[in-house]
């Protein structure tokens, strides 16, 4: 390379890099951000969550864009550490000027990540599944799964349907396993569900056998009820068959995923789960409001991602859309008219089902999102 | 009855799987002096190697013995480029490599293979056997089973076998070992080969039951290296006594006492032992050392 061409290319990238820092092409995008757990132990949340803001914000733009305007998606990976999320979302918030923010794939990320965006006035819309996250509301702070309490209400209304009032509950000690035990014995008396054993274990324990043994022998128990995700959940499954035990067993949404049925074989059929509408897509009726919705999104992503859909993948489209359509509403990226049009969110159908808003509920999914599936032959079939 | 039982099968299974990664524990310091907190990794390179080894297509068996070797040589990998050039250095300094070694093999099989969980088939299936109102999965025979022939084959190894009384005289003392000619080297390597394999084969024959993944060896090693220390540290019986005692001490606390506690329950009892005595439960009759 010659002296006089060095120079030329030099040139000509300073002024590429001054037109992109211009105001002008900057007023043009819309740039969201996002903080995922792409790698580390949250990586099966973060991962398709960041493979669906990809997907998703390259087909808007492509079809050209929201009202004209190209979508600018900034990510970054925390590694499931809550700390480096709190420094990603300073920079998404000072550097990068985002006007909204789509992520924190877990309920610690998101709590580190809050203040920053309450403080600096951006609408947030948090992927993680506790219910601290929206209660008590705070004004710029979002989120698109269901709750824990949400599963266990779910769960009891089933039990109920099936005059069974007496259960057994086996609970992990990690974060999601003990939080959904407090909500489940919390809600508990509200559905006239009687907790008759209540037993843990550890989130790398490989064998609950003697917890399960102990539920078996407590006198009156009508089904067992499993709060966890992981790994945990595929253990206790299969100890539930060792034992024998032939009561209704039902988990939690946190076991929605391929994998859950894999690990524990055949000893999963017969389980019953609360879970979001997606894992059925195929089966749900052509009547049912959800069903293009769903559809449209697993198809997509398996086509593209060459992996089985997930819930998860799908509270992140849920999220894009919400900011989209509020973008659409507001005609305007203004953060504070985002947030204003993000509350006022009203029958947007998502994965999780149809969200409205308001300025008391800043989930906006109600029980009816949620379906009771029951495993059959390996697959998921809706139940009733 | 039934429940008590019960309790006995959990036991027994989870703590075979202990007195094996004890085992691999006792027969490293024996030879070497060094604590290997990288003897968990062993095991979760055993079932994670047979995983997807099976899952390229190779026949379960096939897959099992290739994984032991797979493991043998990262076993004899960490002897000759890590605790050999480190000859001579505090005991400290041997534990924090190892330490070192067992986060670098996790980091390692998670790029190598990845960081889900996984399951290997039972070799004999999973219809429980019903005994007096309890069952037990005949995966757990194989577990206990195996870990009893193991037990066998070392006793037979050590007492009847000129290589296996060479790695007693190293153990007992090693100067005195090589002015007899034996090549105290080679013994350690062999030690490091040994423990690879019990724990490679504990990966397998457990993977059925607990599941597998990159991560599965930290808890194990914790859990092995106590039963290691109840037993006594060195001594290969009281490895497998110390391994069943806590897996059953498990069982029983979180059957009759509270699940909440079960881990704290094994430990607090480790701890009483050990305060009456330090050696261990069979720690007097272990190797005495100058």
């Amino acid at each position: 390379m010659t002296c006089h061409s060095a120079l030329k290319s030099l040139l000509g990238g300073a002024t590429l890099a001054l037109a992109l820092a211009a105001p002008a092409v900057a007023q043009e995008t819309i740039k969201i951000g996002a903080v995922l757990s792409a790698t580390g132990p949250a990586s099966f949340l973060g991962d398709p969550e960041e493979k669906t803001l990809k997907l998703y914000v390259d087909r808007i733009n492509a079809a050209g864009g929201v009202g004209g305007r190209k979508i600018q998606l900034v990510t970054y990976d925390d590694g499931g550490d809550a700390n480096k999320a709190k420094t990603f979302a300073q920079r998404l918030v000072e550097e990068d000027k985002i006007v909204a923010m789509v992520g924190g794939s877990t309920t610690g990320t998101t709590m580190a990540m809050i203040p920053v965006f309450e403080d600096a006035e951006v609408p947030f819309i948090s992927l993680a599944g506790a219910i601290e996250i929206v209660e008590p509301v705070r004004k710029f702070v979002f989120k698109t799964p269901h709750t824990d309490k949400m599963a266990c209400e779910k769960i009891f209304d089933d039990l109920k349907k099936r005059s069974l009032a007496k259960i057994g509950l086996v609970s992990g000690t990690g974060g999601f396993g003990a939080s959904m035990r407090k909500q489940c014995l919390a809600v508990a008396a509200k559905y006239g569900v009687e907790i008759v054993a209540d037993e843990t274990y550890g989130p790398k324990d490989t064998d609950v056998t003697p917890q399960l043994t102990k539920i078996k022998g407590t006198a009156g128990v009508q089904a067992v009820v499993n709060a966890d995700f992981g790994q945990g959940p595929a253990i206790v499954t299969r100890n539930y068959r060792q034992l024998g035990i032939t009561l209704p067993f039902y988990q939690s949404h946190g076991v929605a995923s391929k994998q859950f049925i894999d690990l524990a074989g055949e000893a999963a059929n017969g389980v019953r789960l609360p879970a979001s509408a997606l894992l059925v897509a195929d089966k749900l009726p052509d009547s049912d409001p959800q069903k293009k919705t769903v559809v449209g999104y697993k198809t997509t992503f398996e086509e593209v991602a060459k992996q089985p859909v997930s819930t998860f993948g799908g509270h992140a489209y849920d999220g894009l859309m919400m900011v989209v359509d509020a973008v659409k509403r507001a005609n305007s990226t203004e953060p504070k008219k985002l947030r204003d049009a993000i509350e006022a969110t009203k029958g947007l159908m998502g994965t999780a089902g149809a969200i409205t808003m308001t300025p008391t509920d800043h989930m906006g999914l109600d029980l009816t999102a949620f379906r009771m599936l029951e495993i059959k032959n390996g697959d998921w079939t809706l139940a009733n | 009855m039934a429940e008590l039982l019960q309790f006995i099968f959990s036991g027994l299974t989870v703590g075979a799987v202990y007195a094996l990664v004890a085992l691999g524990f006792t027969i490293i310091y024996n030879a070497s002096d060094v604590v290997n907190f990288a003897q968990g990794e062993f095991v979760m390179l055993g079932g994670m190697a047979t995983v997807f080894l099976a899952a390229a297509g190779l026949p379960l068996p096939l897959a099992a013995i290739a994984a032991v070797v797979v493991t043998v040589a990262v076993g004899l990998g960490l002897y000759l480029f890590a605790i050999k050039p480190a000859r001579g250095a505090s005991a400290v300094t041997l534990i924090i490599i190892t330490i070192g070694a067992s986060i670098a093999l996790r980091g390692a099989a998670q790029i190598v293979f990845d960081k889900q969980f996984h399951r290997l088939p039972s070799f004999s299936g999973d219809d429980p056997i019903h005994i007096l109102g309890a069952t037990i999965l005949p995966q757990s025979l194989w577990v206990i089973g195996g870990a009893g022939v193991i037990l066998a084959a070392l006793w037979w190894f050590f007492r009847v076998t000129l290589t296996g009384k060479a790695v007693l005289a190293t153990a007992a003392n090693r100067l005195a070992a090589s002015l007899v000619g034996i090549d105290t080297r080679f013994v350690v390597g062999l030690s490091f080969a040994l423990s690879a394999a019990i724990g490679a084969i504990a990966g397998i024959l457990v993977a059925p039951i607990t599941l597998t993944s990159y991560e599965v060896g930290t808890m194990l090693a914790l859990k092995g290296f106590a039963a290691a220390m109840l037993g006594g540290m060195g001594n290969p019986i009281g490895a497998v006594a110390g391994g069943l005692l806590i897996g059953l001490l498990e069982a029983f606390g979180a059957g009759y006492l509270s699940s909440t506690y079960k881990d704290a329950f094994a430990f607090v009892v480790i701890l009483l032992v050990l305060f009456v005595m330090p050696g261990g439960l069979f720690g007097a009759r272990s190797v005495e050392r100058v």
